[in-house]
């Protein structure tokens, strides 16, 4: 099982540090990692494997999006078949 | 791997836009309840509710979490009550407090199916079910109740109409204290589906399977959002971002809907391509055909510009869904639009305009208020006008109006939550439909409805 971690925000030193390091600790596999500025905000999103993770997917959820508040960025953490149902065919 | 902008405008639609699944919806056969006592009757309703939604919410919620999209209701169908008050005869009242506990006991929004299929006439148990829906809605507050009253095959059972326009008063009358909110749990159909998802009509037909997963999906704001970056374009494309953006919106349905079958282990019944407003701001149906270029709901182009959404959100959605079913259209329910609210309010949007936005769009006259004195015979001849353009249109058609008692034009209800809230329309009140009414019998059904 994979899912989205999406993070929007200005830009700033150690965004990824603090976010791997986040996954790292609730065992979430990176698999793939892509950043960009879209009409001037930085969006960082990452592909996860969540198959082992730790902690369910809700702790998982809720522990990054109060990161997110901690270091003032959004973040929120997606199942990846919700991506995949709405924009593959 | 996705391509950035694609996750960030899925994240975007979710989180501001106001995308969500309007509503899981578990629709049930009643039939193998059915006893020739009530009480035994009843009891055997109430075990098999809790015991097939047992775990539905929870279910609909662990599925909220999973995929991050909200499910803003999760409710019960049933077979249309009639058929068990039949059987078993007796006060069908007792059914409508039995199907109340059973909503509380599983947590669940709303229950629909205290309704009767009567248009051609009346059979066992259907009088009694419709005399009673006052009392019953008065005396509960998550049952919901429908009425057919016309078909394209059947024609127009006009006894049925007169009768409803009694049944439709009454029940405001009963709760006159809560601002009249039993008529908006009430609606009056032709050509009702079996397997809408949507209350207040929704109900389990008897050729559905004993238990099954309907899903109905939201998302005007996304519309809307989609629209606003083609501020100039011909309206070719305005309907070609409307299919593109009800494509990805009914793909959300039909992703929930698999998965919470999948988890509760009953079939996937349809996804029902619906945009269903709400009276937030920024989740108007209204506020999309304004973004077309009206520059408000209800003046002259409305009814194009709505046939044209209505058109557009089927034909994208239709490739996205496995089955679809229901009623999958755009709703105008006027107290649940903050966009129809405004046009009401400002004198706009008339009930004459919204009738003939409904021969182009879902449902029919939906959620609208009306001035307190209005006669049953009135109403009749509403749901006369309605049922006429469903059955000759060979579409479901509705009416859910609300008569304000002690209100007149001016003055608001207020329901709360989704059912929103109204300023009272004006009728053509200064003459009257009585005659017509009274003449009961048949309309014959249409030319349209031999095909065989």
């Amino acid at each position: 099982m994979r899912a989205i971690i999406s993070v929007v925000g200005q830009d700033r030193v150690g965004i990824l540090n603090r976010v791997s390091g986040a996954c790292a600790e609730c065992n979430a596999n990176i698999v793939d990692v892509t950043q960009s500025v879209l009409q001037n905000m930085f969006v960082m999103v990452m592909l996860v494997d969540i198959t082992d993770i730790r902690v369910d997917f809700d702790a998982l959820t809720k522990k990054m999006s109060a990161l997110g508040e901690e270091i003032g960025m959004v973040i929120h953490v997606m199942h990846e078949d919700i991506f995949n149902s709405m924009h593959r065919i | 791997m996705l391509n950035i902008r694609d996750i960030m405008e899925t994240i975007t639609m979710i989180q501001e836009e106001n995308l969500d699944i309007r509503t899981i919806t578990m629709g049930m056969s009643l039939l193998d309840c059915a006893d020739s006592d009530i009480d035994r009757s009843c009891n055997k309703v109430y075990d098999k509710i809790t015991r097939l939604a047992e775990k539905l919410v929870s279910t609909g919620e662990d599925i909220e979490h999973m995929y991050g999209i909200p499910i803003i209701n999760k409710r019960i169908s049933v077979t249309p009550i009639a058929m068990l008050a039949a059987v078993s005869g007796g006060d069908p009242v007792k059914y409508a407090l039995t199907l109340e506990r059973a909503a509380q006991t599983v947590g669940v929004n709303f229950i629909g199916g205290y309704s009767a299929l009567v248009h051609k006439g009346f059979s066992a148990g259907d009088l009694a079910l419709i005399q009673s829906i006052p009392e019953a809605l008065a005396s509960t507050e998550h049952i919901c109740s429908s009425v057919n009253i016309g078909s394209t095959k059947a024609g127009i059972n006009m006894d049925a109409v007169a009768l409803m326009g009694r049944v439709v008063r009454e029940a405001a009358e009963l709760t006159k204290d809560r601002d009249c909110i039993g008529p908006a749990k009430l609606v009056v159909f032709c050509n009702a589906p079996e397997d809408n998802p949507f209350m207040a009509g929704a109900f389990h037909g008897v050729g559905e399977p004993d238990c099954v997963i309907n899903v109905g999906v939201s998302g005007p704001g996304v519309v809307r959002a989609a629209l606003q970056k083609c501020p100039d374009g011909d309206l070719t494309e305005v309907a070609d971002i409307i299919k593109r953006t009800a494509f990805k919106i009914t793909r959300m349905g039909q992703l929930v809907g698999s998965e919470a079958s999948k988890r509760l282990g009953v079939p996937f019944g349809i996804v029902d391509l619906s945009l269903a407003p709400t009276p937030a701001v920024g989740d108007s149906v209204a506020h999309i055909l304004e973004e077309m270029g009206l520059e408000i709901c209800g003046i002259h182009g409305t009814t194009a510009a709505l046939a044209l959404l209505n058109d557009a959100v089927k034909k994208g959605g239709v490739m996205a869904s496995s089955h679809v079913g229901g009623l999958s259209g755009a709703f105008i329910p006027v107290s649940e639009d903050a966009g129809m609210i405004a046009a009401a309010r400002s004198g706009d949007l008339s009930i004459e305009k919204l009738e003939a936005m409904t021969a182009v769009c879902s449902v029919g006259l939906d959620m609208i208020v009306i001035p307190g004195d209005t006669t049953a015979e009135t109403i009749s001849a509403i749901i006369a006008d309605e049922a006429a353009i469903g059955m000759v249109n060979s579409k479901t058609t509705a009416v859910r109006v609300i008569p304000a008692i002690g209100k007149q034009i001016g003055e608001e209800l207020s329901f709360g939550g989704l059912l929103g809230q109204g300023p009272v329309m004006a009728l053509h009140n200064d003459r009257s439909s009585a005659k017509f009414i009274h003449r009961g019998g048949r309309i014959p059904a249409p030319m349209q409805s031999l095909k065989n």
